[in-house]
């Protein structure tokens, strides 16, 4: 469909409001997106209409709550072009399923001397969950650097792999640099070694087409909340093999099949991962935002995320002192930069005042931070509902930045 | 002149502008004049560490009354740190560790010392009054 941004921003009823006497600009769509009144009735909907414990009832809310759960389940089956639905697991976020994947995959398949490989620019959730299990199965975490633009070092990565590898957890898009990894050459490649991979999809599912089936990939995390849906409702896509491997995460409710005295079996999948009365509103309104992106079209929303991407390089690459970090060839709608020295923490607060939400600090990437030596970056991130003329604000009040700090 | 009146003249200046970049440029001026640390209270002892921005903070004890001196890397961060510098800084304990700090919500920045702000500025404060109580207690 043709892309109508002021049909796109009354859906957005958020952004249309005014700041410190500005009209707010939204910048801040790495950390979360906002979200479309579609996924705001379908949340209130369900309460209004067809709130229910799920799963266990027979009378007809339940019946109904029920069966509109799974067809979400089947919408997001659908959207990741994942082989089958009982290999969608909804969890709280992409936080949590990185963490059930590196709890459950490490108590089962890590041991002393074994190797897990993930890379430098990772958010910290799919770094921390592999430290900790590494140190508890006295395993070591080997991390694979970056090209000075941004790009990952594959050259590096690979060399890492050895016999002891068991497993390579990395991003499918770097929430600080914007670089989008090649990961589909890289499951190859470690696949050819029989080595299974994980890809944090968080920043990953809301710029790109994501085709969890093509990439052949072992296990695909992503959140709800990045990408127009709830907060709350993540989703852990895995191949069903490693699915009927690992050991469940959480037990309680639901997970269960048979609970005796002596022992519990577990259930079958999906639900050996859902411990507990699941998210049933974010469901809901996670199965909307998939609709809403799908009504848009994901290369659609990538090319014009291209434009504003392309605009904001040009636009901030006049000013003088400008450093970016990120600069790979291939990169989602996202800029992280500092204006000569100046603080990111000041730059931020002037941009604020300014009426634009943009972020500043270290972005839960800490050893990436530390690698470029800097005290952290700002980040303007994009979406479809952002313009040109945002942009073009962006360069104004980072030139105001530099005027007044300098 | 005692907490109350530097607040109140601190307060009387911001009120002269309207705009909230006319606000910060004045508080980058505060920064200028905040007078210097001593570098080697510049270490990783005097520290208060915040996730975004670092504040350092000595303080000195003399004829009953504390005196600070603090830096920081961010030069907004500086600005609110010179504020609170010469609002307490050579007051008693007493009136230090009773010292409301209302000024700073009165100017509109209550923002940057919310301890989820996490640029060392509610930390710089708390430490602040913990000087003066453990001075207090040194007599």
């Amino acid at each position: 469909m043709a892309f109508n941004i002021s049909d796109i921003r009354a859906d957005f009823p958020i952004l249309s409001q005014t700041i410190y006497k500005r009209p707010l600009i939204y910048f801040d769509n790495a950390a979360t997106t906002q979200k479309p009144l579609q996924v705001i009735n379908a949340i209130s909907d369900y309460y209004l209409h067809d709130n229910c414990n799920i799963h266990r009832g027979v009378h007809y809310l339940s019946v109904k709550a029920t069966e509109a759960f799974e067809e979400a389940r089947k919408e997001i089956r659908e959207f990741i072009n994942a082989p089958s639905t009982h290999e969608v697991v909804f969890t709280k976020g992409a936080s949590e399923s990185l963490n059930l994947v590196a709890a459950s995959f490490g108590k089962k398949f890590l041991g002393p001397g074994d190797e897990v490989i993930t890379t430098i620019m990772e958010h910290h959730s799919n770094f921390v969950p592999w430290q900790i299990i590494c140190g508890e199965k006295v395993a070591s975490l080997k991390v694979a650097n970056i090209l000075p633009d941004g790009q990952l070092d594959l050259e590096h990565l690979y060399s890492l792999i050895t016999e002891r590898t068991k497993i390579i957890a990395l991003t499918h898009v770097s929430n600080v640099l914007g670089t989008i990894n090649p990961i589909k050459d890289i499951i190859a490649f470690a696949h050819a070694k029989g080595i299974p991979v994980l890809v944090d999809g968080a920043q990953g599912v809301s710029h790109l087409s994501v085709d969890v089936t093509d990439l052949d990939c072992d296990f695909y995390c992503f959140s709800g909340h990045k990408m127009y849906g709830p907060m709350g409702i993540g989703i852990l896509y895995g191949k069903e093999k490693w699915l009927e491997e690992l050991p469940p995460y959480q037990s309680g409710g639901e997970m269960v099949k048979d609970v005796t005295i002596e022992k519990t079996t577990y259930n079958e999948l999906p639900f050996k991962f859902e411990a507990g009365t699941p998210n049933v509103e974010g469901v809901m309104g996670l199965r909307a935002a998939v609709q809403y992106l799908k009504k848009l079209g994901m290369e659609e929303i990538h090319a014009y995320e291209d434009k504003l991407l392309k605009h904001a390089v040009e636009r901030l690459s006049a000013i003088k002192d400008m450093r970016f970090f990120g600069t790979a060839p291939s990169k989602a709608s996202l800029v992280s930069f500092l204006v000569g020295d100046i603080h990111p923490f000041d730059a931020g607060t002037i941009i604020d005042k300014m009426g634009i939400a943009v972020r500043t600090g270290h972005h839960c990437a800490q050893p990436l931070i530390d690698h470029f030596g800097i005290p952290g970056t700002v980040r303007a991130s994009f979406a479809f509902y952002n313009t040109i003329e945002e942009i073009d604000k962006l360069a104004d009040a980072v030139s105001r930045v530099k005027t007044m700090f300098n | 002149m005692t907490i109350q009146e530097i607040e109140s003249q601190l307060v009387d200046e911001f009120a002269a502008f309207d705009d909230w970049l006319d606000k910060y440029d004045l508080i980058l001026d505060m920064g200028k004049s905040l007078p210097p640390i001593d570098p080697k209270y510049k270490t990783d002892q005097f520290i208060i560490s915040g996730c975004q921005s670092k504040v350092w903070l000595h303080a000195e004890y003399r004829d009953g009354k504390v005196y600070f001196t603090a830096d920081s890397d961010a030069i907004i961060t500086k600005g609110i740190v010179s504020m609170l510098v010469s609002v307490l800084s050579g007051q008693t304990p007493d009136a230090i560790q009773s010292a409301d700090l209302s000024f700073i919500n009165r100017i509109g920045l209550n923002e940057h010392l919310s301890p989820t702000r996490s640029n060392g500025l509610a930390s710089m404060v708390k430490q602040m009054k913990l000087y003066a109580m453990v001075f207090k207690m040194k007599g």
